[in-house]
């Protein structure tokens, strides 16, 4: 996928915040001292007077969004991931989710792509605890396409969103001109031997591993499931009915994410083997994003063997 | 008509005797900190909120958000005493079905603004309505009350220095300063004083009053209306249990209700005041 342009979904964030601030006016960008970083800068050029910088404090500024969102407002809430979800959980639950407001709390530096950071900023559970709450749409995007794409369909949307965005540059897979549409995963690459569902930056290393299969003669159906939360559970039966065999791959723990929602449909619907690649359970750490991945078996080749297993399993169970 | 300082004093008790009933029949709730803020709840809904029940979504009516979302049945009884709904519906709080949870829920409830009921949460939200109002240029005013206990919570002074930066003059916060939470008085759980030097340092302006003095609550909030640049405190002394001579200043009604035989006692006391 190298051939492929590298773009950084933050940007395509706030490319789509500029085109908003233009076409709606109603809506609000709150962010925490990380304008520069999430890219809610580019909504603050375009409407100052409608940008509301909330100095470091995601609780308030969680609070502030509902308020907005209770007097009519479109709230965008922005920062980093691990605080966006994390250090005002609470604030989320009570005064976002439960009286379905409509705030839009888009997250970037998601993941263990962050890098040197470290552990402190990498956002790896995320998912699992906005997934929990409910009324609450969770959102992942593929590339920084579809990032723009998810920002123009979460606005128009009335009700409360949780949108996690990378920080580095990675390999777009989706086109330009892709649509976005709530709970509606897309299937990149058909395939009859084995599904692997894919989320965020992952989709990229999914298809990396499906031609790394193909070598091997396994066509592997590759599943972009941008939306998390609701899962798109028709699309998984479809394709798993077809394949009997499933890898779900995802930046985040292997608790409470992906790899859980789709454990957790097949297993009462459609029991069949799934191998979950993403972190188990640990803490991250400081180092470049490609040696983490390596190191936190995240790449296509950890895909790959995942995938092996699962069709090991589905061999032993039709003897 | 505006209902006079007596009219309000009588609606204060009114909703006192509401709230003691609503709770000793749901068995559970919280009297306490429902009573040292009837006169103030009196004074917002019977005179000082730009308001129709009748209409509870009008766009430029005032806003009321209740940070201590524990005193729940002090504004289910201000809410049916105003008419947004039946007085004879406050008798199903905290019972399956009814649209009177413990703690309020927006859009359940007319009249009810936001979800509240985890401390520390509504100053935040009422900085969001009052700033919509401040963009939108509405004459609007929001008000926010909290408990004194729940400024231990650190979210109210995120939100008390985000209220001072934007300027938000519209918004008026109500602090029922008396003195007791769960475990006993506040300054032993942890220390408020000196209260009204920390909100000044914030840049609020302060007012200070006796929390059941109606004309004094009324003046106050005429003064902080008057506000053009800064939010205002209005700062309470008040009883906790307010109204009821067993239960004034006793931390154990905080979160428990009447046992029949005080049920009748507190009934009695609070028919006699009634006119």
């Amino acid at each position: 996928m190298s051939e492929k342009k590298k773009l950084a979904q933050r940007d395509y964030y706030g490319k789509a915040l500029a085109t908003l601030a233009a076409k709606d006016s109603n809506v609000i960008v709150l962010d925490a001292d990380l304008a520069g970083s999430t890219k809610t800068s580019e909504f603050k050029k375009v409407a100052p007077e409608r940008f509301v910088e909330v100095g470091i404090a995601e609780q308030n500024m969680i609070g502030v969004a509902s308020g907005l969102a209770a007097s009519g407002k479109t709230a965008f809430a922005s920062t980093f991931a691990v605080f966006a979800s994390g250090r005002c959980w609470e604030q989320i639950r009570l005064s976002v989710a439960y009286p379905k407001l409509n705030v839009k709390i888009v997250a970037t530096h998601c993941g263990i792509s962050v890098g040197e950071d470290g552990a402190s900023h990498q956002a790896l559970e995320d998912l699992a605890i906005m997934r929990a709450l409910p009324n609450m749409t969770v959102i992942a995007p593929a590339d920084a396409y579809e990032t723009y794409a998810a920002t123009m369909a979460i606005a128009n949307y009335n009700g409360p969103v949780y949108m996690r965005l990378g920080r580095s540059e990675f390999p777009t897979i989706m086109p330009e001109d892709v649509k976005f549409e709530i709970g509606k995963a897309t299937v990149m690459r058909e395939g009859c031997d084995v599904t692997i569902i894919g989320v965020g930056q992952m989709v990229a290393n999914c298809l990396d591993a499906s031609e790394e299969l193909v070598k091997e003669g396994i066509e592997a159906e590759v599943i972009n499931m941008s939306t998390i939360k609701p899962l798109d559970i028709g699309t998984i039966y479809d394709s798993v009915s077809k394949t009997g065999c499933c890898v779900t791959a995802e930046e985040h723990s292997i608790i409470g994410g992906l790899g859980s929602a789709v454990a957790e449909f097949l297993s009462q619907e459609l029991p069949s083997p799934l191998t979950r690649v993403g972190t188990y359970d640990v803490f991250g750490e400081s180092g470049s994003p490609n040696a983490l991945f390596e190191k936190y078996g995240l790449t296509a080749a950890d895909i790959v063997n995942a995938v092996h297993r699962s069709i090991d399993k589905k061999t032993e169970m039709k003897q | 008509m505006e209902c006079s300082i007596s009219d309000i004093e009588n609606k204060a008790n009114i909703l006192r005797l509401d709230v003691i009933r609503m709770t000793t029949e749901a068995g559970s709730g919280h009297p306490g900190g429902s009573l040292s803020a009837a006169d103030m709840m009196a004074v917002l809904y019977f005179r000082v909120l730009n308001h129709d029940p009748s209409n509870p979504l009008w766009e430029d009516r005032d806003r009321f958000v209740l940070s201590k979302g524990h005193v729940a049945p002090v504004l289910y009884a201000a809410l049916a005493e105003s008419g947004y709904f039946p007085t004879e519906e406050l008798i199903t709080l905290r019972k399956l079905g009814s649209r009177l949870q413990g703690h309020p829920v927006r859009g359940k409830v007319p009249g009810v603004e936001m979800s509240t009921g985890s401390l520390g949460q509504g100053l935040s939200m009422a900085c969001g309505i009052a700033l919509t109002g401040k963009i939108d240029k509405k004459d609007y005013h929001v008000y926010c009350l909290l408990g004194d206990g729940e400024l231990q919570e650190g979210q109210n002074w995120e939100a008390a220095m985000f209220a001072h930066h934007y300027n938000l003059s519209n918004l008026i916060a109500f602090v029922d300063r008396n003195r007791l939470q769960t475990t006993g008085n506040t300054e032993n759980a942890m220390s408020l004083d000196p209260l009204p030097e920390k909100w000044k340092a914030f840049g609020w302006n302060v007012i200070i009053i006796d929390g059941h003095n109606v004309r004094q609550i009324i003046e106050a909030c005429e003064k902080a209306k008057g506000s053009k640049k800064h939010p205002t405190v209005i700062i309470m002394n008040t009883v906790k249990g307010k109204g009821v001579s067993f239960m004034e200043n006793n931390a154990d009604f905080h979160g428990k209700t009447c046992k029949p035989v005080e049920y009748e006692m507190a009934i009695k006391e609070l028919k006699e005041v009634i006119q």
